[in-house]
């Protein structure tokens, strides 16, 4: 599943990619004082479809449960980057306006549909391909997406039996 | 008498929960404190002595100054929380009491920082461990920074009057399970361990230090020794971040500060102004440099800012048949500084062994990979046992710290390269503590690592860890100890500061906190922040006086 595919690969023309993406993003997003992060759009879409493939085998079988718990952790992902500095808002923003990019999407991540169609296994792999990137920036991408996710995942009280951990003393919750 | 109505403008409220809060009563009480959050015009203020920051540095220096007879006054970026807001959940208590909701990074972010950002700083959500500064460490001052007042026979007294002020003791209770395997592990392998002292008051073990003491028995500045201040009459400013000192010849004017909405990251446009005879730094060894830097503070040797400390801390994950539960009792009662003491402090990097506490968010964030891999991990969440290696920063020219610089904005960035030299200890530390969990009886071992798979013998470990390519991101490194920055030194040309804690060419700035130490210190630092800072504040408030400082003593 999370064998290396070439197009995954990034070299120098990648690297200018990157670059050039970043620059469209900026230029249909001019720099003003940091805002609040917002989830808009194709950015929806980008950690929809991130966040079966993080999650993995504790996101719930039943339908219905499933969609609760993605509903759940995603208004957690939001609150937690809310609770970031603006700069660094600004920085996940930027991710996701990246990962929003079809070109980004196509040659950064490797996903070639549009993110609501993605395989889970090509979201896999392209997770697994940031984590081990010779590109320090596509790493640190990962990991916040690692962070955020998981953190989020298992700072809900509704996720601690699965794990054997009984939370905090009842007894001294306000 | 006081008018009351005038003396706070946050609501007060009775307190929640089944514990005396300190705090609400002491608002009730008249305490004078300002949520700049919610000012509607700006603010001027002056004092003898404006404070700069409520953590170990601050509010030790706060309390002396008032019982001293001082005006003083304190401005805090984070708010004022207290027990009945302490509710033993990570997700509230990472965004309210933290920099950065307790994602803090370097530059290159390959080093996650844990830093307090509320009323009391990193004393309302550390792990409570005591040290005083290791002997070795003074020594090492002495003989490199003409640092000669800074012996243990003289600081002896001071870490005792903060010691007896802040109730260190040593712990009663049995180590937990976590702390007990790097006993038990370690002794098997002949490796002398000892017992954390803790700075407690009728602690219930309950675990969770790091989310603001739900019973006020940690004695953090939050419940001792700004409260004191506060009843002598001090001033407290929360959500009011220190922009800069202006200043006009060789001496700070004024303090502009901008206050901070409820979310504690946008400015709301007010101003704050403070005058005062003296001001003190007391930020923290990232935010103190950073504010001192947007000041333009005198630095004709380029030293401000530089050789920033972390303790870089690599972690060792162990799976037990038996539950560990992490999460519960005392955070850190078992340490070891063998690995600190078995070569020259200026040779090959040393390290002191302890673990830290696991919680779910935590440890989900700390641990790699996702999906299936991160998922049995966590599964075995009761059954984890964790050790962390404190590399000590700042004794061999391979680990000269990192550098505080300030980004378009003016806010901090800390630059931290790791060196091969780093590395090196790095991995005897992930040899070390497999070692050590493996003679515990681990099931398997994993340093925590993007590439490392979960080791099931030491001989496996051995032979992996050796091999592991040890790279910043790949390899998880933390830190929750910051120092360093404006180190002082007996000569200008080692430090900003004097041994007094006097900026050079300011004559009213001192600094009076971790950012003072011109190495590491090689242990937990609070003890020697607490220590240091009350003999410098004590030497203050005579300065300023005329007259002895006073003591404060625990009531």
């Amino acid at each position: 599943m999370t064998t290396r595919r070439s197009f995954l690969k990034i070299g120098a023309a990648g690297a200018l990619l990157l670059a050039a993406g970043g620059a469209a993003y900026r230029l249909t997003h001019p720099p003003a004082a940091p805002q609040a992060f917002v989830l808009d759009g194709e950015a929806g879409a980008v950690l929809a479809a991130i966040l079966p493939a993080m999650l993995g085998p504790v996101l719930p079988a039943d339908a219905a449960a499933r969609q609760a718990a993605l509903d759940g952790v995603t208004s957690r992902v939001l609150g937690a980057i809310h609770g970031l500095p603006l700069g660094t808002q600004k920085e996940v923003q930027d991710l996701f306006g990246l990962l929003a990019l079809a070109p980004a999407r196509r040659l950064l991540a490797g996903v070639s549909g549009s993110w609501r169609e993605a395989a889970p296994e090509q979201v896999a792999a392209f997770l697994e391909n940031w984590r081990h990137h010779r590109l320090g920036m596509l790493q640190t991408a990962y990991l916040a997406l690692h962070d955020l996710i998981l953190g989020s995942w298992y700072a809900e009280p509704s996720t601690w039996a699965g794990i054997g951990y009984p939370g905090p003393l009842k007894e001294l919750q306000k | 008498m006081t008018n009351l109505a005038n003396t706070t403008n946050i609501p007060i409220a009775a307190a929640k929960g089944p514990v005396p809060d300190p705090i609400q009563a002491g608002l009730a009480a008249g305490w004078r404190v300002t949520d700049c959050a919610r000012l509607n015009a700006d603010l001027t203020l002056e004092a003898d002595v404006v404070i700069v920051g409520s953590g170990a540095g601050g509010g030790v220096s706060a309390e002396i100054l008032a019982l001293s007879g001082l005006r003083v006054l304190i401005v805090e970026e984070g708010a004022l929380r207290s027990s009945s807001d302490f509710n033993m959940k990570e997700a509230e208590a990472y965004p309210q009491l933290y920099q950065e909701s307790a994602a803090r990074k370097t530059r290159d972010k390959g080093i996650n920082i844990l830093q307090g950002r509320t009323v009391g700083g990193s004393t309302t959500v550390n792990w409570t461990s005591s040290f005083r500064t290791p002997d070795i460490t003074l020594a090492y001052w002495d003989k490199q920074y003409g640092l000669k007042d800074y012996t243990p026979e003289k600081l002896a007294p001071w870490f005792g009057m903060m010691e007896q002020r802040l109730n260190v003791m040593d712990w009663p209770a049995a180590p937990n399970e976590n702390n007990d395997l790097l006993r038990r592990g370690a002794a098997k392998l002949g490796i002398p361990t000892a017992l954390i002292r803790r700075n407690v008051n009728g602690c219930w073990n309950l675990g969770y230090c790091g989310m603001g003491c739900p019973t006020n028995a940690k004695q953090s500045m939050l419940v001792t020794t700004i409260p004191s201040a506060l009843t002598r009459g001090a001033t407290l400013l929360t959500r009011a971040r220190a922009e800069r000192f202006v200043i006009q010849g060789d001496k700070v004017a004024q303090l502009d500060c901008v206050a901070l909405d409820a979310s504690g990251h946008a400015p709301t446009g007010r101003r704050i102004t403070l005058r005062a005879r003296h001001f003190i730094a007391a930020g923290g060894a990232i935010n103190t440099p950073a504010l001192l830097l947007r000041s333009g503070a005198p630095d004709p040797q380029g030293l401000l800012g530089k050789r920033t400390f972390l303790h870089p801390v690599v972690i060792s994950a162990g799976t037990f048949a038996q539950r560990v539960d992490g999460y519960a009792g005392a955070p850190q009662t078992v340490y070891s500084d063998h690995f600190l003491h078995n070569a020259p402090i200026d040779g090959p990097m040393g390290y002191k062994l302890e673990v830290p506490p696991l919680h779910p968010l935590l440890l989900a964030t700390t641990m790699a990979g996702f999906g299936a891999q991160h998922a049995a991990e966590m599964a075995q969440f009761p059954h984890k046992q964790v050790i962390l290696a404190l590399l000590r920063d700042g004794f061999h020219a391979g680990a000269p710290g990192g550098s505080v610089a300030l980004d378009g904005a003016g806010a901090p960035v800390l630059d931290y390269p790791i060196s091969d030299f780093i590395w090196d200890g790095a991995r005897r530390a992930l040899l070390t503590m497999a070692e050590i969990q493996f003679a515990a009886g681990a099931k398997d071992v994993s340093p925590v690592h993007e590439s490392a798979p979960r080791y099931t013998s030491w001989a496996q470990a051995q032979a992996g860890i050796a091999a592991l390519p040890l790279k910043l991101l790949a390899t998880r490194v933390v830190s929750a100890h910051v120092m360093g920055g404006c180190a002082m030194a007996g000569d200008e040309r080692q430090g900003v500061a004097g041994a007094d804690g006097r900026y050079r060419g300011l004559a009213n700035l001192s600094v009076h906190d971790g950012s003072l130490f011109p190495t590491s210190i090689g242990a937990n630092p609070q003890l020697s922040i607490y220590g240091i800072v009350a003999r410098l504040a004590s030497n203050l408030a005579q300065q300023l006086t005329g007259k002895p400082a006073a003591i404060p003593v625990r009531t």
